[in-house]
C-alpha cells in the first residue's frame, strides 16, 4: 500500500477535498460555500505536503487561506444581503453542464489512465526544500520573478483604482 | 501518481462546473480557484515523479498561487463595482450582451 | 376541212378563256368574239357536212392515243360520220341564233360578259360530244354539258328559285349518269374497248351475251334518261325555266336534251342487239311523252307550256329510236332511226324559235303567265308570226318540217298498235296545247291591260334569229320529203338504207289529228264556244293531277328528299357534337392545365421563397439561445465542443474504448439535457435579484 499506492492519509485529504469542494459548488449561502472553501484550500495545503512541496503548502496557507478568502469573505460581505439569499445557486445550465462536466472528468481520467502515468513510482527531490526554491528563485527564475512583482503591483493599483468611491 | 493526478482532475471538474453554473459571481471566483489549485495539484504530483532533481514544478506553482491571488483581487473589486452600479450581482441579470 | 374539225369544238373554248381572262370588262367585245367564235365554227360545220355529203356519209375518224389503263386504250379522236354532221349544223346553227339574240335578250343584264363565257363554254361541251368516237370521250363532254347546264340555269342565282332549279338539273341527270357510269364499266369490260367503233364489232361477232348486251344497253340508256327528261328523271326540266330565255332555248330545247337521243341513236348498235333494251327504251318513250303532253294541257306558264312539250317531243324521238331497236332485233324493217334522227333536227329549230319567241313575249310584258296576256298579235308582228309558224310545224301541218318528222314517227309505230293508238293521241294533245298557248297569247282580248300597253315588238338583234329559225321551221324538214331519191334517209340510217314508201294514208290521218287539236283549241280559247272552265270543272280530278304534274316533285320529295335530309341533319349533329366536344374539350383541358400549373406555381414556386424564409427564420430561431449575452453559457458552449473535439480526436487513435459511442452518447445527451432545462426552464421567469435587493 505505501509502495505501490497512495497511503491512507491520501485518501481522507482527497475525500475532504472532494466534499469540500462539492458544497462550494453548490451551496446556496455564499458564506459557507466561502467557508468550505477554506477547508478544501487547506486540505490541498495538506496534499503539498505529502507531495514533498513543503515551502508551497505554507505558502497556501498564507496567501489563499489567509489572505484571499479574507478577502473573498469581505466581498461577500459588502455585496451581498446575506438573509436573502435563499434561491437556488444552480442556473438553467446545471443539468448540461453536469453532464458535461461529467463526460469531460471521464476523458481525462480514461486519458490519464492509458498514458504510461502507472510507469512513475517516485523521483528524487533536492533535500532542503526552501532553499533550493530560493535558489532557483534567484538564478534560473529571475525574470518571473521580477515580472511577478510587477504585476501584483498592477493588481493592487487595479484594484484600489477599481473600488474606490465615485467623488462625482 | 495516478491518484494525484485523477484527484486534480476531479477538483477540476468541480471547478468547472461551478464555473458554469453558479449564479453569484464570487461563487464563480470562487470556483476559479478551485481550477486553480487543481492545476497547482497537478504541478506539484509532475515535479515529484517525472522531474529528476529539480523543484520546477513547485516553482511554477508558486507563481501560480501569487497570479491567482492578484486576480482574485482585482475580480473582487470588479465584483465591487458591479454590486454598486446593479444593485444585484446575479448573473442572470448582468446579460446586457444579450441580443 | 373534216381532218381539222377538231376545231369546231376548239374555238368556242378559246372564246370561254379569252373572254374569262381578258374581255370581262367590255361587254361589245366579250358578244362579239363569242359570236364570231361560233360563227367560224358554223362555217366550219358546213364545209364539213358537205364533205361528209360527198362520201355519202362514211364514217371519217382520227383519234390521238393518250395513255393504256388495265389494258383499256384511252383516247381523244373524231368520229364524223353523217349524224355527227347534222348534229354539228343543228348545235352551231341554233347556238349562233341564240348568241346573236341574246345580244338584245341580256343587254341591261349586269353579267353580260359572263353568260357569253358560260354560253361559249357550253358549246365547247356539245360539240365536243358530238365529236366524240369513244365512250371515254363522250362521258368526259357528257358531264361537261351537265355543269354548263347547271351553271347557265342557275346564272340568276340571286333568285333562290333559280339556284335550286341549278342544283335540281344537276342532280337529278347525276342520278342518269350513276347508270351511265355502269354501262360504261359494262362496255370497258365486255368489250375490252371504249371506242364505238371497236365496241360495235364486238357486239356483231356475238361475243357479248345478249343477257349481257342488254343490261348494257339499259344502263347506257339511263344517261339518256337523265339528260333528256325521260321520265321518272324529267323533273328538273321545267324548273330549269328558271334560266334566262336563251337559255332555255339553246340547251333545253335544241342541243343538250338533244344529247340523250343522240347518244341512244351512235349506240343503236348494242340496241340492236338486244329486243328487250330497246322496248324498254321505246316504252319509257312513250310514257314520257303522253304524260308531259297531259300536263302542258293546263299550264299557265308560258315556258312551263314549251318545257313539257320538250319533254314530251324527246319522248317522241326515245320512242322512235327504241321502237326501231326492236323491230331490228326481231328482223324487221322500221323507219324509227330515220324518224328519231329527223325529229332531232327538226325539234331544235322549231323549239328554239319557240323558245326565243316567248323570250320576246315576255321581255315585252314582263310576265309568263298566259293569262295574263292576250291580243299580242298586232303589237308584235315578227314574233307573233314566227311564233305562229313554229306552232304549226310542231303540230305537224303540211308542208312544215313538223310534218315530216312526225309523220315519219307515227310511220314507225305502225306495227305497234298501242304505241300507234297512243302516239296520235300525242300529237292530238300537242297540237291542241301549243294552240292554246298561241290563242290566249295573241289573239282576243288583252287580259290585263296594262301590260298590253306596254308590249311592244322586241329590237332586231332579238327579232333576226327568229326569222332565221322560222325558215328553218319551214324548210328545214324537206330533206326528208318521202319523194326524194336522195333524201334525209339515204344520207342519215342504221343499217342498210331502208326506203319505205311514202303512206299517203298516214299522212292524210295524222293531219286530220293536228287539224283537230287545233280546231278544238280555236273553238275553246278564241271562239270561246265551249268553256275552258266548265271543262275543268266537269273534270276536275283529272284537271288537278294534270295541273299538279302528277304530283311526280311531291312524291320525290317524300320518298328521297325528306330522309335524305334527316339523315344529312343526323350527321350534321353527330359531327358537330364531336367537333364541338373536341374543341370544348381541349378549352376545358386547357383551362385545367393552367389550373394545375397556377397551383403548382403557387405553391411550388411560393413556397421555395416563403420556404427559404421561413427556414432562416426558424433556424434563426433555433439559434437565439447562443446569443443569450450570458457569459456562463457561452464558457458552457466552449466546454462542449472541446469536448467533443476530444471525443471525436480520441476515436482515431486506438485506444480501445468505443470512442464513437461514447460520442454519441455525449452529443445526445447534451442535447436532451439542453431540451429539458429549456422546458424546465422555460415556465419559469427570469429570476429577478433586482427585485430582491429593493
Amino acid at each position: 500500500m505505501i509502495e505501490s499506492g497512495v497511503s491512507v492519509i491520501f485518501w481522507i485529504l482527497a475525500f475532504v477535498i472532494i466534499v469540500s469542494a462539492l458544497l462550494v459548488v453548490t451551496l446556496k449561502n455564499i458564506f459557507h460555500s466561502a467557508l468550505f472553501l477554506i477547508l478544501c484550500l487547506f486540505s490541498i495545503a495538506g496534499i503539498y505536503i505529502m507531495l514533498h512541496a513543503e515551502f508551497l503548502a505554507a505558502a497556501q496557507v498564507l496567501i489563499y487561506v489567509g489572505a484571499v478568502s479574507i478577502l473573498i469573505i469581505f466581498a461577500i460581505m459588502l455585496t451581498s444581503n446575506l438573509a436573502s439569499e435563499r434561491i437556488v445557486q444552480t442556473n438553467k445550465n446545471a443539468l448540461v453542464a453536469f453532464f458535461v462536466c461529467l463526460m469531460f472528468l471521464v476523458t481525462t481520467i480514461v486519458l490519464i489512465n492509458k498514458t504510461g502515468v502507472w510507469n512513475y513510482t517516485g523521483g528524487v527531490l533536492p533535500d532542503d526544500n526552501i532553499m533550493t526554491i530560493g535558489k532557483l528563485l534567484m538564478t534560473q527564475f529571475m525574470l518571473p520573478f521580477e515580472v511577478v512583482s510587477v504585476l501584483m503591483l498592477a493588481a493592487m493599483i487595479g484594484a484600489i483604482v477599481l473600488a474606490r468611491e465615485d467623488k462625482a | 501518481m495516478f491518484y494525484y493526478l485523477g484527484l486534480a482532475a476531479v477538483l477540476f471538474s468541480i471547478g468547472l462546473f461551478g464555473v458554469i453554473t453558479r449564479r453569484n459571481v464570487i461563487g464563480i471566483l470562487m470556483s476559479l480557484e478551485l481550477m486553480f489549485n487543481a492545476a497547482n495539484i497537478n504541478f506539484v504530483t509532475f515535479n515529484k515523479f517525472i522531474l529528476n532533481d529539480g523543484l520546477t514544478g513547485q516553482l511554477f506553482a508558486i507563481f501560480i498561487v501569487v497570479v491567482a491571488a492578484a486576480e482574485a483581487t482585482v475580480g473582487l473589486a470588479i465584483v465591487l463595482l458591479l454590486y454598486r452600479n446593479w444593485r444585484g450581482i446575479n448573473t442572470d441579470n448582468v446579460s446586457i450582451m444579450k441580443w | 376541212m373534216t381532218e381539222n374539225a377538231y376545231l369546231i369544238p376548239l374555238l368556242p373554248l378559246f372564246a370561254f378563256v379569252m373572254i374569262v381572262f381578258f374581255m370581262r370588262w367590255n361587254e361589245k367585245l366579250s358578244s362579239g368574239f363569242a359570236i364570231s367564235m361560233i360563227l367560224i365554227s358554223w362555217v366550219m360545220s358546213l364545209v364539213i357536212l358537205i364533205e361528209t355529203l360527198g362520201r355519202h356519209g362514211e364514217p371519217y375518224e382520227a383519234y390521238f392515243y393518250i395513255t393504256s389503263f388495265a389494258g383499256i386504250n384511252l383516247e381523244i379522236g373524231l368520229l364524223i360520220d353523217s349524224l355527227t354532221a347534222i348534229m354539228l349544223m343543228v348545235v352551231t346553227t341554233v347556238g349562233a341564233c341564240v348568241e346573236i339574240y341574246s345580244i338584245g335578250y341580256m343587254k341591261d343584264d349586269p353579267r353580260f360578259s359572263r353568260f357569253f363565257s358560260y354560253l361559249s363554254l357550253f358549246l365547247f361541251s356539245m360539240l365536243g360530244l358530238v365529236l366524240a368516237n369513244n365512250f371515254f370521250m363522250i362521258f368526259i363532254f357528257w358531264e361537261l354539258v351537265g355543269l354548263t347546264s347547271y351553271l347557265l340555269i342557275g346564272f340568276w342565282f340571286e333568285k333562290k328559285t333559280a339556284a335550286d332549279a341549278g342544283k335540281k338539273a344537276f342532280i337529278t341527270t347525276r342520278i342518269g349518269d350513276l347508270g351511265f357510269i355502269v354501262g360504261l364499266l359494262m362496255v370497258a369490260v365486255y368489250a375490252g374497248t371504249f371506242n364505238f367503233g371497236g365496241v360495235f364489232d364486238k357486239v356483231a361477232a356475238g361475243v357479248i351475251p345478249v343477257g349481257v348486251l342488254t343490261a348494257m344497253g339499259i344502263f347506257l340508256f339511263c344517261g339518256a334518261v337523265g339528260k333528256s327528261a325521260q321520265f321518272p328523271l324529267h323533273v328538273w326540266l321545267p324548273d330549269a325555266m328558271e334560266g334566262p330565255t336563251p337559255v332555255s332555248a339553246l340547251i333545253h330545247a335544241a342541243t343538250m336534251v338533244a344529247a340523250g337521243v343522240y347518244l341512244v341513236a351512235r349506240i343503236m348498235n348494242i340496241f340492236v342487239g338486244s329486243a328487250e333494251a330497246s322496248m324498254v327504251v321505246a316504252v319509257i318513250g312513250l310514257i314520257t311523252s303522253f304524260m308531259a303532253a297531259s300536263i302542258g294541257l293546263v299550264q299557265n306558264d308560258i315556258k312551263r307550256i314549251l318545257a313539257y312539250s320538250t319533254v314530251s317531243q324527246l319522248g317522241y324521238m326515245i320512242m322512235a329510236l327504241g321502237l326501231y331497236g326492236f323491230d331490228t332485233a326481231s328482223g324487221q324493217h322500221s323507219a324509227g332511226y330515220v324518224a328519231g334522227t329527223l325529229h332531232l333536227m327538226t325539234h331544235a329549230f322549231f323549239k328554239g324559235l319557240l323558245f326565243l319567241g316567248a323570250g320576246s313575249v315576255i321581255h315585252a310584258v314582263h310576265t309568263n303567265d298566259i293569262q295574263e296576256m292576250g291580243g299580242l298579235a298586232p303589237k308584235m308582228k315578227i314574233t307573233s308570226i314566227t311564233f305562229m309558224i313554229a306552232s304549226l310545224s310542231i303540230a305537224g301541218i303540211f308542208p312544215l318540217s313538223g310534218f315530216w318528222s312526225k309523220d315519219e314517227i307515227i310511220a314507225a309505230t305502225l306495227h305497234h298498235p298501242v304505241f300507234l293508238i297512243f302516239t296520235l293521241l300525242i300529237a292530238f294533245m300537242t297540237a291542241f296545247y301549243m294552240w292554246r298557248l298561241c290563242f290566249l297569247t295573241f289573239f282576243g282580248k288583252p287580259r290585263d291591260q296594262h301590260r298590253y300597253d306596254h308590249a311592244h315588238e322586241s329590237p332586231r338583234s332579238m327579232t333576226w334569229p327568229l326569222i332565221v329559225l322560222g325558215f328553218l321551221s319551214i324548210f328545214a324538214g324537206w330533206v326528208a320529203i318521202p319523194w326524194l331519191p336522195h333524201g334525209f334517209s339515204s344520207f342519215v340510217f342504221h343499217g342498210e338504207i331502208h326506203h319505205a314508201s311514202p303512206n299517203i294514208v298516214l299522212m292524210l290521218i295524222s293531219t286530220v289529228v293536228a287539224v283537230s287539236g287545233i280546231v278544238l283549241a280555236y273553238f275553246i280559247y278564241y271562239k270561246e264556244k265551249i268553256s275552258a272552265d266548265k271543262l275543268a270543272e266537269s273534270f276536275r280530278p283529272i284537271y288537278k293531277l294534270l295541273y299538279n304534274k302528277y304530283y311526280f316533285d311531291e312524291i320525290y320529295h317524300l320518298l328521297l328528299l325528306n330522309p335524305l335530309m334527316k339523315f344529312a341533319n343526323f350527321m350534321w349533329s353527330f359531327d358537330a357534337g364531336v367537333i364541338d366536344g373536341a374543341v370544348n374539350g381541349t378549352a376545358w383541358l386547357t383551362v385545367m392545365w393552367s389550373n394545375v400549373k397556377l397551383w403548382f406555381d403557387v405553391w411550388i414556386v411560393d413556397g421555395a421563397v416563403n420556404g427559404s424564409g421561413w427556414l432562416v427564420r426558424q433556424g434563426a430561431r433555433m439559434l437565439r439561445f447562443l446569443q443569450s449575452g450570458s457569459m456562463q453559457f457561452y464558457a458552457l458552449f466552449i466546454l462542449i465542443i472541446v469536448v467533443l473535439v476530444a471525443l471525436i480526436k480520441l476515436e482515431f487513435i486506438r485506444i480501445d474504448i468505443h470512442w464513437p459511442v461514447i460520442t454519441v452518447v455525449f452529443v445526445v445527451g447534451v442535447i436532451l439535457l439542453g431540451v429539458l432545462s429549456k422546458l424546465a426552464t422555460g415556465s419559469e421567469d427570469a429570476p429577478s435579484s433586482v427585485k430582491q435587493e429593493e
